[in-house]
């Protein structure tokens, strides 16, 4: 079917109009974090100062709390992702592979699991990290964000393991391999993509979490991850909300993040699709 | 993502042999999920389960050791006074609760509506075959991957009412005649906080409907095609019917999220009652005010409607929830 010019036109113009929304307070943000003083006030849509002033006082001012913040996010988060996927693959593996009684119960489970509201279990949870001591530690914060890194880890992980060819481990079977042989001699070697995929989705949930972390390490600044950090940020002036340095600290961690969504483009569509659309 | 159906693959043949291996292969599989099991009953349903005992005690945040078993009197309570009046207290006599409910649904039912639409139309552009369509999906990613918080902070700084550019821009294209305080003022508080979250999610439902119309047959518009059949038709009476497994999967899960917004509204609009929903409201009354049995109750409210949102849904949408055919 030949499409008019008029309807080629309108296209275009819906396709860039979904670009600029989609990266303009991206853009916005950095061109800010650039301005420092009065030129705050100036609304520019193009870049026009330059100075790493807002930069500088966000990494190296306030006693070095930001770089502590990254720090806490970047070892919290690895921490979770590890913890998740240790415990995730062969759990996947039985889910995926196996047939048992009660496994459509699991899944079930687990998925209520990963749609658990935090809220509703953020009492308990208080409690829970109180009674092991480790209220107000980073390890809190672990501790909490397996509740949805896990469920949702072997949840990926089930999908694409049920999509791995059969005929090897069927192979793997007649020649009297045991289940854990199978998993780490045949599907770990294929799983490595999957791993990298959900690893990183499940990094960028702990990355981000805000409500546990904002919680636990409430009486104690030094535990705070990034997002408590941002939201956090002030000035000198406690009057003045610090916009050019809250937008050079967002800039600060969100640029890894893009740039990995951007690298990972592919893997992290199939990942976040995973299981929708495929029985 | 829907719930995965039992492929077997392992066909249990009736010999003695076979079953022996099928039985040791369902061992295994219970003892490579018991990490998992453990795991979650200790960091998912324990906690769960304390946080509905906590729902029907007094436990403070301070004092959550000594807190006692009070019923229901978080949820419902009658007081006699001395003077012979009495009074009801407890969250479902709250008037701050339930128009942190109504907050909820009416942000619930208006952002899911609005982002399954547009997610519906970008899905639609993205499955086109034109020029310059990687980038697009590249673009559409980033939304998604900034932290809501940031999110939150970039959107509040852009709809600042005497700074921002929002109301630069509305105020250049003769949409608005005076600034708006789109964050401060009541009235339009909600508004914002649809529209972010609007921002934010499209690019996930967009990629779910993608992956749902990437699933239908080309050779099925082809033939449409040849029959001359008009494009609207086509995607109401094609298009729709077949991607509506993926749609209705994508609209639960984004209602759910929905339903427990928590960050964007805390950091953005903090103090507007217009955009109090009810995980906002349970998460001042447990830690701000000091009353965890009575934002526990709030929350374990919260936790029962979603069930029954979900459990409504799926019977209203006929869910396949059993993934189809297979």
């Amino acid at each position: 079917m030949k499409k008019s010019l008029f309807w080629n036109v309108l296209f275009y113009v819906f396709v860039v109009f979904i670009v600029l929304q989609a990266v303009f307070p991206f853009y916005y943000a950095v061109i800010t974090s650039f301005k420092s003083g009065t030129d705050l006030f100036n609304i520019s849509y193009w870049p026009r100062s330059f100075t790493l002033g807002n930069y500088t006082q966000v990494l190296f001012g306030g006693n070095g709390t930001f770089i502590n913040n990254l720090w806490n996010s970047v070892w919290i988060s690895t921490l979770t992702v590890v913890v998740a996927l240790f415990i995730g693959t062969t759990a996947a593996y039985a889910l995926a592979r196996i047939k048992f009684r009660g496994r459509g119960l699991m899944l079930m489970t687990i998925l209520a699991v990963s749609m658990f509201p935090q809220i509703a279990v953020l009492a308990g949870l208080f409690e829970t990290v109180n009674k092991l001591g480790i209220n107000g530690t980073g390890w809190s914060l672990v501790f909490a964000y397996t509740i949805f890194t896990l469920p949702f880890t072997v949840w990926v992980l089930t999908t694409f393991m049920r999509e791995l060819p059969i005929e090897m481990e069927e192979a793997a079977i007649v020649d009297g391999a045991s289940p854990w042989v199978i998993v780490t001699k045949i599907f770990l070697p294929l799983m490595w993509p999957a791993l990298v995929t959900t690893g990183l989705l499940a990094f960028i949930a702990a990355w981000n979490e805000y409500l546990f972390a904002l919680t636990f390490t409430a009486g104690n600044p030094n535990a705070r991850t990034v997002p408590v950090g941002i939201a956090l940020l002030s000035g000198s002036d406690s009057h003045e909300i610090p916009w050019g340095l809250i937008m050079a600290a967002s800039v600060i961690v969100t640029l890894p993040l893009i740039g990995l969504v951007l690298i990972f483009q592919r893997k992290i569509i199939a990942g976040l699709t995973a299981g929708s659309v495929k029985g | 993502m829907s719930i995965p159906v039992v492929i077997p693959i392992v066909t249990p043949v009736v010999t003695p042999i076979k079953n022996e291996l099928v039985s040791g292969r369902v061992r295994s599989a219970w003892l490579f999920l018991t990490p998992m099991i453990l795991t979650l009953l200790v960091v998912a349903a324990w906690p769960l389960a304390r946080s509905f005992w906590f729902s029907m005690s007094d436990a403070s945040l301070l004092h959550f050791r000594e807190a006692s078993f009070n019923y229901f009197q978080n949820f419902y309570h009658t007081l006699k006074m001395d003077s012979g009046a009495t009074t009801t207290t407890g969250v479902l006599v709250d008037e701050d609760w339930w128009n942190s409910v109504w907050n909820t649904f009416r942000f619930g039912i208006v952002s899911v509506t609005l982002e399954t639409t547009l997610g519906m139309a970008v899905a639609l552009v993205l499955n086109a075959n034109f020029r310059g369509r990687g980038l697009v999906r590249a673009a559409i990613l980033v939304p998604w991957a900034i932290p809501t918080v940031v999110s939150a902070k970039i959107w509040g700084w852009m709809l600042n009412d005497q700074l921002g550019i929002v109301n630069d821009m509305l105020l250049r294209l003769h949409l608005i005649t005076e600034k708006i305080a789109w964050v401060a003022d009541d009235s339009y508080s909600m508004l914002a906080i649809v529209a972010v979250d609007t921002w934010k999610t499209v690019p996930f439902m967009a990629l779910l409907i993608l992956a749902g119309l990437q699933q239908i047959p080309g050779d099925v518009y082809e033939a449409a095609e040849v029959d001359g059949v008009h494009p609207l038709l086509v995607f109401w009476k094609i298009t729709l019917p077949l991607v509506r497994p993926a749609l209705m999967v994508a609209v639960i899960f984004r209602m759910l999220d929905a339903l427990r917004i928590f960050d964007l509204i805390y950091i953005l609009t903090p103090n507007s009652a217009k955009t109090k929903t009810m995980a906002v409201l349970s998460h001042e009354n447990m830690i701000d005010n000091d009353r965890l049995g009575y934002g526990s109750a709030q929350s374990t409210i919260l936790f029962l409607i979603l069930l029954i949102t979900v459990f409504i849904y799926i019977r209203l949408a006929k869910v396949d929830f059993e993934g189809g055919t297979q």
